[in-house]
This record gives C-alpha cells, sequence and structure tokens, in this order.
C-alpha cells in the first residue's frame, strides 16, 4: 500500500456521529408543526406503564381531538393491537432488533398511519432509558415515564433521558407506601438534569393525575398550531 | 445494542460526508469518544467490522478511537475537575452545582479517503 500513501487524503469532519439523524430530525419536526400534527415521543424502561398510561390517555381525550399511536418494538404486535382496541389508529413499527427508534423510522411509520386529520400522535418508543435519549425521532416533544417501583435515583444513572424529557411523569404513584420512593428527592434529582422539566405524578391504573397530563397535551396540541 | 445504533448513525453520517466530498472509499475514520458517552470501545469496534463491510464506502476500513477525558465545572466555586474521578460533587468545594462540559461527545474527527 505504500506507493499509493500519495492518493490518500485526510479530511476533517469535525461532525457528531447523530448529525445525520439530527438533521432529518429537524427537518420531520418542521414538517410536522406545518401540518399542525403535534408528535410526543413516550420513552421509559419495559415495564413502567407505558401502554397502559396510552390507553387511559387515549380514554380521556379521544372525544376532544383526534388521536393516533406509532407503537416501536424489537418484534411482537401486542401493543399496537392494546391501543387499537382503545379505539385509535394505530400501527406497530418493528426496531428490527434495534434498541430505539431514530427519524428515519419515526418519519416511514407516520407515512405508514394515515395521519390525514390527527391532531395528536404518540410515538411509544421502545422500553430503554439509554439510546432513545441519543437518537432524536422529530417528534414535538419527549415524555418519559419513570415509575415508582424503578426508585427516585434513576435521574442520576440515567441523566441524558431526563435531560432531553420535557416533561416526567411519575407513574404507578399508588404504590408508593410499599417502596422506598422519595417523591421530593426525585424531584430534585430530575430537576438537577432538567431545570426546565415538567412533573407530573399520576397513576394509569387508578386514573389519579391524569388530568394534569391531559391538560400538558391539551395546551401542548394548541401551542404546536399557533 | 446500543453500540449498533451509534455505528449505523455513524455510517449515515459518513456516507453524507462521502457524497459531499465524492470520496469513493474511505480507508479509516478516527471517532472521538467522550469518557462518559456510556460507550465501550470493545462493542463499537466489534459492531463497526460487521456495519462498514456492509457500505461499499467503508469496505475494510479501520476505525480509530480517540478517548477524551470528561471535565466538569463547579458552579458554586468555579473550577474544573476531572467528572469520573470526583462525579457530581465538587472536590474542592463539596458542593452538588456541578455541570458536565465534555465528555459526553461522539464526534467523527477525520477520515482518510481515497
Amino acid at each position: 500500500m505504500a506507493g499509493k500513501t500519495d492518493e490518500f487524503k485526510v479530511i476533517e469532519v469535525k461532525r457528531s456521529v447523530f448529525d445525520a439523524n439530527d438533521r432529518q430530525a429537524d427537518e420531520l419536526r418542521d414538517e410536522l408543526r406545518s401540518r399542525g400534527l403535534f408528535l410526543v415521543n413516550l420513552m421509559s424502561s419495559p415495564g413502567s406503564g407505558k401502554t397502559t398510561t396510552l390507553r387511559r390517555t387515549i380514554e380521556r381525550l379521544r372525544d376532544e381531538m383526534s388521536i393516533a399511536v406509532l407503537e416501536a418494538d424489537i418484534d411482537s404486535d401486542v401493543d399496537a393491537r392494546t391501543v387499537a382496541a382503545a379505539g385509535v389508529r394505530a400501527i406497530q413499527l418493528h426496531t428490527g432488533g434495534m434498541c430505539h427508534l431514530d427519524a428515519g423510522m419515526t418519519r416511514q411509520g407516520l407515512e405508514s398511519l394515515d395521519t390525514e386529520g390527527i391532531d395528536l400522535a404518540f410515538l411509544e418508543n421502545v422500553g430503554n432509558l439509554v439510546c432513545p435519549a441519543e437518537f432524536d425521532t422529530g417528534a414535538s416533544r419527549n415524555a418519559m415515564i419513570l415509575s415508582v417501583p424503578e426508585g427516585d435515583d434513576k435521574p442520576l444513572k440515567y441523566p441524558l433521558m431526563f435531560e432531553v424529557s420535557d416533561v416526567v411523569l411519575i407513574n404507578k404513584i399508588d404504590v408508593m407506601p410499599y417502596f422506598d420512593f422519595d417523591m421530593d428527592a426525585c424531584r430534585t434529582n430530575i430537576l438537577a438534569r432538567n431545570p426546565e422539566a415538567t412533573i407530573i405524578p399520576l397513576c394509569a391504573k387508578t386514573g389519579e393525575g391524569v388530568d394534569a397530563w391531559c391538560q400538558w397535551l391539551r395546551d401542548g396540541v394548541e401551542a404546536w398550531r399557533a | 445494542m446500543h453500540e449498533l445504533g451509534i455505528v449505523f448513525s455513524a455510517i449515515d453520517t459518513l456516507e453524507e460526508v462521502g457524497r459531499e466530498g465524492s470520496l469513493s472509499s474511505i480507508s479509516s475514520v478516527t471517532l472521538e469518544l467522550g469518557e462518559v458517552s456510556g460507550v465501550v470501545d470493545s462493542y463499537l469496534l466489534d459492531c463497526w467490522r460487521w456495519a462498514a463491510d456492509r457500505s461499499d464506502l467503508l469496505r475494510g476500513s479501520e476505525l480509530l478511537i480517540k478517548a477524551a477525558p470528561a471535565v466538569s465545572v463547579c458552579d458554586a466555586c468555579g473550577r474544573t475537575y476531572p467528572t469520573v474521578e470526583h462525579g457530581r460533587v465538587c472536590p474542592y468545594c463539596q458542593s452538588a452545582d456541578t455541570e458536565l462540559l465534555t465528555g459526553r461527545q461522539i464526534e467523527i474527527l477525520e477520515v482518510v479517503a481515497t
């Protein structure tokens, strides 16, 4: 190879590995804004209650706005069937082994789902607190669910997830008496990572606190169109 | 598999770089990896080999990793300190009011192209 060295050239790049995805995400977000479609990227650990929270949210809001759901999973269509049973348009995306969704996959999902006339769409990301935080999906807002059994120290362990989330739902507050979960410490830990975060304690199962979350969504839909 | 997603994303970005510069082949890629990026070097290299060999632009290319230290700044006393050694608490004034200055980056620094 020594004789070919002259043909090599060193090119300075200085770009984040996420550069291409970040640009696609910004383009998608601009399009969503011009269409007035408010897309919420919902992230959490597996088992924190994403699907139950979505079902509860859909029950409360489906009479006042048109809702769609994109479910992402490594495999299976369990979540899409569950959500479709709540009476909204739903599509299941398979990430093919990948642990997150990126902007390209989100766009494909939106294109395969008829989003004409939809006011609010949820993107149920893969259950994972690491990769989904790194890949901008192009959604209007990021929401995450932290459930009580996971512990109040999660914001310290997965700081990026809490930094990128506009709203943090603290779910399963009905079981607080059984766990060593300190709500004040949890708030402090979240706000240390992200002073702008809105924090909403709720219980998707009993419905407690769901009103505040639905109001956050209504305000979001309205502001997105403005 | 966190590292595989990062490799796919890096390849998308590199293919853009390739199109912009009309490059036909890249023989090495230098990546700066922050100490608290959460990426495991050996996994990243394994994923790279697998994925890069599926790209015409990057087939056979070598991935070089340059480690970058993580540094935090204390908002209370203004001093900087190594993050990995001391964590969130300032070693000088014991304040927890600290922020990460650098160390999370996963950046493509340069490529060698033909």
